[in-house]
């Protein structure tokens, strides 16, 4: 499959095709680290991160850097051109003649279509608002293959924030692909959206909404995120469910094997005790960015096909 | 027995007929209708069958551009658009709704990047109900939300 100068901008332009065969190419760079230091040699990335993050630019630099290739920052981008009052389509247009691809993270919703529109090299968007974050939902992906050895036939709960997350939208979309039993854990306020509900049963996939931990029952996968405090409107509603979604030692008797996963950062949504368990895998989970990431970056540029 | 017209004939223009019943006044500011310089009719609720009952919307001397016809389909798709010259009908078209809408209307999300620059786009996604995506933003409108971020 040729992603020479393809970008990556949402799960949703996305086949399942297209996601196997990421994850397949993942999967090869995992095991060739050592063979590919020089794949992307003479080759330069941009991060532009108009918004702060350390894991997700990290991983992406560390990517770019394992495979011999060099990266150029700005460190702040919020700061410098945007500030001048340069639109987005101007400063990634001046980006593009430094570099063969661009890494972008935006506060504003499309922002990386937009600059995908602007530009010829390939765009990949690290985060675009509440939207959309493609790499983590292909680690994600990645992860839970890697640690089951498939994804057809297991049952992935996600817990936390539903209905504003954007990581749980792009994983739940991106599972539409696959044969799983899905477990919605939340509380009332804060729900997978009806679109996407929708958009699952349109597939067929069969899922079922909770609103504690005690009802998960079996599950392969607990995928966990935060839950912010600024999402209620009314903060005693918040008192009330913090908490109630905490994994904590005695939690993983209700779990079983299940393994943990978390998009991090977390806060105090899992217990550091949880950390030296064989369920949690949240760590692995970010270690899996580089390979994933690494394919990525070679199959825009088109040095793997 | 003779059919009579309760709206007068228009010697060359534009009619919207069919439009949904209550529609009419939209389509008027859709096309900025109250500051024309030239005879609008609009009528409403007039009965079409025994059951139906339906909008129309007569222009003097205006043929509607492809924005215009798209911006109609956005809020009433059902309607048609019959080009009157010498009092007659020389073209009756039904209005189709493109599958991609480029700026007639804003994105209905406040922190859409096409809020700042751009022209917004958007992809139809469904035709009944109307309910089409943001290109850039991803995210779906329909109903009322469309009305209301229609530039009028």
């Amino acid at each position: 499959m040729n992603m020479k100068d393809r970008d990556i901008i949402s799960i949703r332009d996305m086949k399942k095709e297209d996601i196997e065969y990421i994850l397949e190419k993942s999967e090869e760079m995992e095991k060739n680290m050592e063979k590919n230091r020089n794949l992307l040699n003479g080759y330069v990335l941009s991060t532009l991160f108009f918004e702060p993050s350390t894991r997700t630019r990290l991983s992406f630099e560390s990517a770019m850097k394992r495979l011999g290739g060099e990266v150029i920052t700005v460190a702040e981008a919020k700061t410098s051109s945007a500030a001048k009052g340069e639109t987005l389509t101007d400063t990634v247009k001046t980006v593009e003649q430094y570099s063969d691809v661009i890494v972008i993270r935006h506060p504003n919703e499309g922002a990386a279509r937009l600059a995908a529109e602007a530009v010829e090299i390939p765009i990949i968007n690290a985060g675009d608002g509440a939207n959309q974050h493609p790499t983590q939902t292909l680690l994600d992906l990645y992860t839970i293959k890697k640690e089951y050895g498939k994804i057809d036939g297991l049952t992935i709960a996600l817990m936390g924030d539903l209905k504003y997350g954007r990581t749980v939208h792009s994983l739940a979309t991106a599972l539409g692909y696959y044969n799983v039993n899905l477990i919605f854990v939340s509380p009332e306020e804060l729900k997978m959206p009806s679109e996407i509900k929708k958009y699952l049963k349109s597939r067929g996939i069969s899922y079922r909404e909770i609103s504690s931990i005690e009802e998960i029952g079996e599950t392969d996968i607990l995928y966990v995120t935060r839950i912010q405090k600024e999402r209620f409107p009314d903060p005693t509603e918040y008192e009330k469910v913090r908490g109630t979604y905490k994994i904590l030692p005695e939690t993983l008797k209700l779990l079983g094997n299940a393994k943990i996963m978390h998009p991090l950062p977390r806060v105090d949504e899992i217990s550091p005790k949880i950390d030296r368990t064989e369920n949690a895998i949240y760590f692995k989970q970010a270690r899996n960015g580089i390979p994933v990431r690494m394919a990525i970056l070679s199959l825009v540029l088109g040095v793997i096909e | 027995m003779k059919k009579e017209l309760k709206v007068s004939a228009i010697k060359d223009g534009t009619v919207i007929d069919h439009i949904s019943p209550g529609k009419a006044m939209d389509v008027v500011r859709i096309l900025k209708l109250e500051d024309y310089d030239n005879s609008v009719t609009i009528a409403m609720n007039v009965r079409s069958s025994l059951f139906e009952k339906k909008d129309i919307v007569k222009i003097e001397n205006r043929e509607l551009s492809e924005e215009e016809v798209n911006e109609i389909a956005l809020i009433a798709p059902e309607s048609t658009i019959n080009i009157i010259k010498n009092y007659e009908v020389v073209e009756k078209r039904k209005i189709e709704l493109p599958d991609l809408i480029k700026g007639i209307l804003s994105c209905m999300n406040p922190n859409c990047i096409s809020r700042r620059e751009g022209t917004p786009k958007f992809i139809v996604e469904k035709k009944k109900p109307i309910t089409i995506r943001c290109y850039y933003c991803e995210r779906l409108m329909e109903g009322d939300e469309i009305l209301k971020r229609l530039r009028i």
